[in-house]
């Protein structure tokens, strides 16, 4: 599916298209359902695969993932702390702690999988397993 | 307030906006603390993947507007097969009830989340009276 035809025309584009996946059934299949903390998206890439949450606050410390077979596990906590003198307007911003579980529907390689956090964004990029990778056959 | 608390998911809140944007796309709401100390009023958003380089502040006739830009061409190649979020800009704005010493604020951007001081101009902090 061609998001970025038009580079003026790219964000309200790929906005629809990520409306147009909200909750699709893609992770249906594995044992963990939407709507725990962090959301998470799902891209693909070629042959992989990337998952990005969106954290903001949570330090790179307190952030722990782990990959085993086809599951992600992202957990952590975030810390909301003002300075007791301070008198306090608003208050949006919740802290906490949170576990994730996420599997995904294809194998992934785990020892490929990269992760970096950037700006409150955790990305998560997971090479598909060689085993998953499909094999042309030529035709005699 | 125990700190034992499990988050959960927030659906994001989009921009109503006043006046009207001219960059395509749509902007949420960062969700903001606002708390004040006698020397500066304190304001912490949170704009998960905006850059430093990509965030504009400014304050005029007591207004603090805030705008932060996603730069999604990191999203570029990217198909997407499953979402729970949306994404993109950020832009909220303040009226500021203190009188602010403008050159004085200062910003800082980490984790994704900007916080802004405002240092209150010398005549708006209190002063103690002493009672002879």
């Amino acid at each position: 599916m061609a998001v970025f035809s038009d580079p003026f025309d790219a964000l309200p584009s790929f906005q629809q298209a990520l409306d147009a996946f909200r909750a699709s059934s893609w992770l249906e299949a594995g044992p963990s359902g939407g709507g725990a903390y962090p959301p998470v998206n799902v891209f693909r890439k070629g042959d992989d695969f990337l998952v990005i949450a969106e954290i903001p606050g949570v330090k790179k410390s307190d952030l722990e993932v782990q990959v085993k077979g086809n599951t992600i596990r992202l957990a952590g906590a975030k810390s909301v702390t003002y300075s007791e003198k301070a008198a306090v307007h608003r208050r949006e911003r919740l802290g906490g702690e949170f576990d994730r579980a996420v599997t995904l529907p294809v194998e992934i390689d785990a020892d490929g999988v990269k992760a970096e956090y950037r700006d409150g964004i955790l990305a998560l990029f997971l090479p598909r397993a060689e085993s998953e990778k499909p094999k042309s056959i030529k035709v005699a | 307030m125990p700190e034992k608390r499990e988050l959960s998911v927030r659906e994001k809140k989009e921009l109503v906006a006043k006046e009207e944007k001219t960059v395509p796309g749509r902007y949420y709401v960062p969700y903001a603390d606002i708390y004040e100390t006698d020397e500066a009023l304190a304001v912490v958003m949170e704009m998960p993947g905006v850059e430093k380089s990509r965030l504009k502040v400014a304050l005029e006739n007591d207004v603090l507007r805030v705008d932060g830009q996603i730069d999604f061409v990191k999203y570029k190649d990217l198909e997407p097969v499953y979402a729970e979020y949306n994404v993109g800009h950020y832009a909220r704005s303040f009226t500021l009830s203190n009188k602010i010493d403008q050159e004085k604020i200062s910003a800082q951007l980490e984790d994704g989340v900007l916080t802004l001081t405002l240092p209150k101009a010398k005549q708006a902090q209190p002063r103690r009276i002493s009672i002879g």
